[in-house]
């Protein structure tokens, strides 16, 4: 990991958008990052849209706030609808197809932005990963922008999987998914 | 060291845990919940340690009145509206000099105004928390870590000084997460020696209280009182500041840090400003504001309230500089590029 990241996930309640955000600074925290993660703690929770920040960077960092990702997980429809103009030119999306469509949308990227589009709901249903769409995002970010190593990665889940440890496989399956779709 | 990636929240609570805190009461509101969540599970496997959930804010502060009266270290925490209720008996602790630590997770107001964060307790904190000639110290962090090292750092000044401290922290250092380091904090908790805790009749009486009909007497009190203010801001007066800059931006909290980050776009125009963060609001960083500003033409102040410490600032420059505000309200954490436009027209103007 060399650049700095700005990131976005977003999504409906219970989709796991948090956990999601906490796995990339978890990775960020292992490589030796600046990290910060930030919830939107509102009402937004619990059915409604619900979104985080997390940025990474080799510098301290100013705002825990992102306005303008240059990575963003939009795992529903309206996340799409509301975020995808916000991501900065040079960026990458990672769309949940399963429950956005990125085509029928009014909202339409900025120039020089790389959408990428995967079923994650669906792959989730197919595989017996129920909500695991998240992590399957996860998989393919990772595999897309060469974020951290596999090593990293195996690691961090280790951590936030702590407690739960048989949700270890199940979560590195769901990663394995969406490297490679 | 190892770090840990934990909410502001729960790193403030597990300081105050592993300083030697063992008696916490509280009452929950969003955004400080994580506090009273963190305090819940973990005093009761502490051994003597006590965790209550009072019926109100109210109670909660009187029943940290109570522990700090038979001399053990306690704490409470809230967000804005419950700190509202909390004022009557602050303004008790500080009459009876006894020590406590309150923290203030700020979020919108007046009123019930929002859940998301703010800095509009400002006032309250630093010139009227409950009635009466008092002030309490009051610690601003700007970083998870900070949280963890203020709140180390006020039962240290709440003991010293024996008076009430608040930590005026606001939503978004609550909510969010960052690696965060323990380090050595030492448990450094020891029973006040001045604490009303039964004795058996081996020594003298304890007395813990805040009447004093004659006024000759509650005259010298309070003068003591003031006495042991002005000791604390010989010493515990602390800010963090850029030197030489033209164009200075006062901040403190959450919003010092997106300062910052406004301040490097400026320099990255050539633009010579400098950020002054308070780090104690009471007191107020007087001298080293007066020390950043010694060449600036101009000064930016930004809060997330419609300017507050801005008063604070103007009077410590005694009104020789113009000073100007940008802020935002109702929830809104303030961009960088917002704040960098308003230093850039400042530079122009001055």
């Amino acid at each position: 990991m060399s650049k700095a990241y700005e990131i976005l996930t977003a999504g409906f309640g219970g989709q796991g958008v948090l956990f999601g955000a906490k796995m990339l600074a978890e990775i960020g925290l292992l490589d030796g990052k600046e990290v910060t993660w930030f919830p939107a703690y509102g009402p937004a929770m619990r059915g409604g849209t619900c979104n985080c920040s997390v940025v990474i960077s080799d510098t301290p960092i100013g705002s825990p706030v992102v306005a303008s990702p240059n990575l963003l997980i939009a795992m529903n429809g309206p996340s799409y609808d509301k975020f995808i103009g916000t991501v900065a030119s040079g960026g990458k999306a990672f769309v949940d197809s399963t429950l956005a469509n990125s085509d029928a949308s009014a909202s339409k990227p900025v120039d020089g932005v790389e959408v990428f589009n995967l079923p994650a709901t669906q792959l989730a249903l197919d595989n017996n990963l129920v909500g695991m769409a998240n992590i399957i995002m996860l998989g393919k970010l990772i595999k897309e922008t060469g974020f951290a190593s596999a090593e990293t990665v195996e690691k961090a889940m280790k951590l936030v999987t702590e407690g739960k440890e048989h949700l270890f496989d199940l979560n590195m399956k769901a990663l394995k998914i969406g490297a490679e779709y | 060291m190892n770090k840990v990636l934990m909410k502001g929240n729960e790193a403030c609570a597990e300081a105050a845990i592993r300083s030697g805190c063992k008696s916490y009461f509280g009452y929950p509101i969003t955004p400080q919940n994580e506090i009273t969540a963190y305090m819940s599970k973990a005093l009761p496997k502490i051994d003597g340690g006590v965790f209550v959930q009072a019926e109100s804010e109210i109670g909660a502060i009187h029943m940290v009145y109570g522990c700090a009266g038979s001399g053990v270290r306690c704490m409470t925490s809230s967000s804005s509206p419950g700190i509202s209720l909390k004022a009557e008996g602050i303004s008790y602790l500080a009459g009876a000099d006894l020590p406590c630590v309150i923290v203030n997770i700020q979020r919108g107001g007046p009123g019930l105004g929002t859940i998301q964060p703010s800095q509009a307790d400002y006032f309250q904190a630093t010139k009227a928390i409950g009635h009466g000639d008092l002030k309490i110290p009051t610690l601003a962090p700007n970083s998870v870590q900070e949280m963890v090292d203020m709140t180390v750092k006020a039962f240290e000044i709440a003991e010293k000084y024996r008076t009430p401290v608040m930590i005026l922290a606001d939503g978004l250092l609550g909510q969010m997460m960052e690696p965060v380091s323990f380090g050595n904090i030492k448990n450094n908790a020891e029973v006040y020696p001045y604490g009303a805790n039964g004795h058996g009749g081996k020594r003298k009486k304890n007395i813990t209280n805040s009447l004093y009909l004659d006024a000759l007497v509650l005259e010298k009190c309070v003068n003591e009182r003031f006495e042991r203010y002005t000791k604390i801001v010989e010493a515990e007066t602390d800010a963090e500041f850029d030197k030489d800059a033209d164009i200075v931006v006062a901040a403190y909290g959450s919003t010092s840090r997106v300062v910052k980050s406004a301040v490097e776009m400026a320099r990255a125009e050539g633009i010579n400003a400098g950020v002054f963060r308070p780090k104690t609001l009471w007191p107020f960083p007087e001298k080293q504001l007066k020390e950043a500003t010694k060449n600036a033409k101009a000064v930016l102040v930004s809060e997330m309230s419609m300017g507050q410490m801005i008063d604070d600032v103007k009077m410590a420059l005694e009104f020789k500089l113009p000073v100007e505000f940008y802020g935002r309200q109702g929830g809104f954490v303030p961009n960088p590029v917002e704040i960098f436009k308003k230093i850039k027209e400042l530079g122009g103007k001055y």
